[in-house]
């Protein structure tokens, strides 16, 4: 299946710079909309493809789910929606649908030839914007030009009524940029849709300049307040208004903190298993996750320093996290959690030692995420969005974590401070001994372990694909997460070769003292060593194995690097994770998740990291080596910090 | 509007294979996709089709030799081959497909094995026919 890169879609750069500029979109649209369509079915592609280039629209095809998330986080904004069939052999169609969702934010169109209602509903839980039934008729694709419009309009309604706290930043992201929230389409779209609007868009004319609409930009401080008020508000009495009082940040508005907890429970919620709780996902998830959230929440304040110290989160961001981690974790589940996490680790790690790694990757991304959890806002429990994030960011931990564990000597002092996350440490290193602990040991373990165990162990839940199960050093933690353990093994090539490299570790720990106080922003230098990676990654395997060989390799030079990684979201956690994911190889670019999978998404390329905040920095270091998209959902968090 | 005898062939054919069921809506849609751009492109649909099909017919078959059966593979893989089949508009085959399926949730195995050679067997009917009519209207056009 040829991707027909170079035919449609890959004229995006222009046809979207067209946009951008906002002179051609109008008049053109919906002409020009670029689709990806991805269906294992030869013939289906074929005359898919046939089908929406009569729409007059920019199509690229795909047979293969693994080649479609590549292609799209190697271009975050190159596309601007997806139509993916549910059943594809190399990845459910449903999981691709989350991971698009998570880090990329487009539209996802769903087909299936089976109509059956249980399927249909299944591609509503999981966010589908549409779904057709096979056999699909060119009329039914004259109209998904919609759904794009549709997705910006809500964007842009909620840049409107919540105004920017920080929408600088966001704004000057060149169109092109990933934002995690496909901002740069959006950015196109705003052009259009501004001139469509003109009353709407009045007041978000201002960002002209970019195309991206001025927005709350979510940065890592921004966030960990935000979950340090839902924390204390407790996930479901967390409500926007009270949210905004305890934040009591100047110039947000309550619709700033209305769709960032909306995405944040999603997050969770992916990060839990979206097929769990698919409708009152939120909620539901809360109930039966709260035993893990809570423990998860104690991971949190680990998560937080793992994060920190992955240079994403600042010292003292870190600190604050912790604090509003701890605090909250404390009342939520204690530190208990830990423990949990450590048996999950254990048991989870320990079947799979492949997977250990990834586990560890997961761990550490569920670190990652926990942290991103953490970051999103403390939630008291670990909030399905949590987990989700968490999930993500294991997967991205897998980078991330080894990212983190590099500033684990900063963190790790924080996470020292953490009774849990000590204990985790200590679990993670022997528990994971496979790759995270070694990661977290020779990082800077105390970070690791703990933040990470915490965050891992959530995460690792999270980390859905196991992707970013290479970094979960946090094995300990995750027994809140019961994700991780699933998605670690599938890294468990990429997640970690770091715990096996001993050399890694060392760098890495070295690493991590540079980065923690450098805020890992020294990561940058691994970015080379992260293209290497991606490079390598790019197999779009998924599974970290691949990435492990990379990793191995690239460990070496990025041990240092490592801790950088974890800390996708955070700038600097970029640099660790893409460290870390060049050494976890995490083929998992799985960048939504933000959590960075330690693999793959620890491309290098901090650039990326800059994006929106915590949430997207951590996907972002998962992506850091590669393409870093923000994959976070998390909008705005801008991760400024990700050297690149 | 046909100007010649095998243009007028060419569409009694294509009536006629629409009316006995074998071709459906969806093949007028792969006709209304034909254009100057890809003169012949229902024809490289199809030819893709078949192409791509003897693939799952093999995997298919051998699934029906494996003991005991695994029907939730079976059914698997006749959900790929349906939904390919329908995309050209192969109606027939369609309906076989469909009847196998049936056999598959009932776990039936000599429903499954029967009904998969009327599959094979609607599969090839359709290949001939649609073999002749394309050369037809090969022809039909190059007369013109």
């Amino acid at each position: 299946m040829n991707l027909g890169s170079g035919q449609g879609s890959m004229s995006t750069a222009s046809s979207s710079g067209a946009w951008k500029a906002g002179d051609v979109v109008p008049d053109q649209f919906p002409a020009g909309l670029r689709v990806l369509v991805v269906d294992d079915d030869p013939t289906c592609l074929m005359i898919l493809e046939k089908m929406l280039r009569t729409c007059l629209y920019e199509v690229t095809k795909c047979n293969r789910a693994e080649t479609a998330l590549s292609l799209l986080r190697g271009n975050k904004s190159g596309f601007d929606i997806v139509i993916s069939d549910v059943h594809m052999p190399d990845m459910d169609g449903f999981k691709l649908l989350e991971h698009i969702g998570l880090e990329m934010d487009l539209p996802v169109i769903m087909m299936s030839a089976d109509d059956g209602k249980h399927v249909v509903m299944k591609g509503v839980t999981h966010g589908a914007c549409d779904y057709l039934i096979k056999p699909v008729r060119i009329e039914a694709l004259k109209n998904i030009w919609q759904h794009v419009v549709r997705k910006r309009k809500n964007e842009w309604k909620d840049l409107e009524q919540s105004g920017s706290v920080e929408d600088g930043d966001r704004q000057q992201k060149p169109s092109e940029d990933v934002d995690y929230s496909s901002s740069a389409n959006e950015g196109n779209w705003k052009n259009s849709k501004r001139r469509k609007d003109e009353e709407d868009d009045a007041e978000e004319r201002d960002d002209t300049s970019t195309l991206k609409k001025p927005r709350v930009v979510w940065s890592v401080e921004l966030h960990q307040q935000f979950v340090a008020a839902v924390n204390q508000l407790g996930i479901d009495k967390a409500v926007p208004k009270k949210i905004l009082e305890l934040m009591n940040v100047p110039g947000l508005t309550r619709e700033n903190v209305a769709s960032h907890l909306q995405k944040y429970r999603l997050y969770l919620r992916r990060l839990s298993g979206v097929s769990q709780h698919q409708n009152g996902l939120n909620n539901s998830f809360m109930g039966p996750q709260e035993a893990t959230f809570g423990s998860i929440s104690s991971l949190n304040g680990l998560d937080l320093q793992t994060l920190a110290v992955a240079g994403q989160l600042p010292a003292q961001s870190l600190a604050t996290l912790q604090a509003a981690g701890l605090g909250r974790s404390t009342g939520k589940s204690g530190l208990p959690m830990p423990l949990v996490d450590q048996r999950n680790l254990f048991s989870f790690e320990a079947p799979k030692f492949r997977y250990g790694e990834g586990q560890q990757q997961q761990q550490q991304l569920s670190n990652s995420s926990k942290q991103m959890n953490l970051l999103h806002g403390i939630p008291t429990t670990m909030e399905p969005k949590q987990l989700a994030t968490l999930r993500h960011s294991a997967q991205s931990f897998g980078s991330i974590n080894m990212q983190v564990n590099a500033h684990g000597n900063d963190s790790s002092s924080l996470l020292m401070q953490m009774a849990q996350p000590h204990s985790r440490a200590q679990i993670l290193n022997e528990t994971t001994g496979n790759h995270v602990s070694r990661i977290a040991s020779s990082m800077g373990q105390p970070v690791l372990s703990n933040g990470i165990a915490g965050g891992l162990l959530t995460r690792n839940v999270i980390v859905e694909n196991g992707r970013g199960a290479g970094f979960n050093p946090v094995s300990q933690g995750p027994s809140v997460v019961e994700f991780p353990m699933n998605h670690t093994a599938e890294l468990p090539g990429n997640s970690f070769p770091l715990g096996t490299n001993p050399g890694i570790s060392s760098i890495q720990s070295k690493g991590l003292l540079e980065e923690v106080s450098s805020e890992i922003k020294g990561s940058r230098g691994f970015v080379p060593s992260y293209d290497i990676f991606n490079e390598l990654h790019q197999p779009k395997s998924q599974d970290w194995e691949l990435q492990n060989v990379g990793l191995t390799f690239n460990a070496s030079q990025h041990a240092n690097s490592i801790p950088g990684n974890l800390g996708s979201e955070h700038g600097n956690t970029h640099n660790i994770s893409q460290h870390l994911n060049t050494l976890v190889d995490s083929s998992s670019r799985v960048k939504t998740e933000k959590i960075l999978d330690p693999c793959c998404e620890i491309t290098p390329f901090p650039e990326h990291y800059v994006q929106e905040d915590l949430m997207s920095a951590l996907l972002k270091q998962q992506e850091g080596i590669g393409p870093v998209e923000g994959e976070f959902d998390f909008d705005g968090y801008s991760m400024d910090n990700i050297p690149v | 509007m046909e100007r010649n005898p095998l243009q007028r062939q060419v569409a009694y054919m294509r009536r006629s294979l629409f009316d006995q069921g074998y071709l459906d809506e969806q093949f007028v849609q792969l006709e209304d996709l034909q254009d100057d751009a890809n003169p012949n492109f229902v024809e490289e649909i199809v030819t893709l089709f078949y192409t791509d099909s003897a693939r799952l017919i093999h995997n298919i078959e051998q699934a029906l030799e494996s003991r005991p059966l695994d029907f939730i593979r079976l059914d698997d893989y006749m959900h790929q081959f349906k939904g390919s089949s329908s995309s050209i508009g192969a109606k027939k085959v369609k309906n076989e497909c469909t009847q196998f399926r049936e056999h598959c949730s009932a776990r039936s195995a000599e429903g499954c094995v029967r009904t998969f050679q009327q599959v094979k067997q609607e599969h090839t009917i359709l290949r001939r026919k649609l073999e002749t009519y394309f050369q037809l209207a090969r022809q039909a056009g190059l007369a013109n």
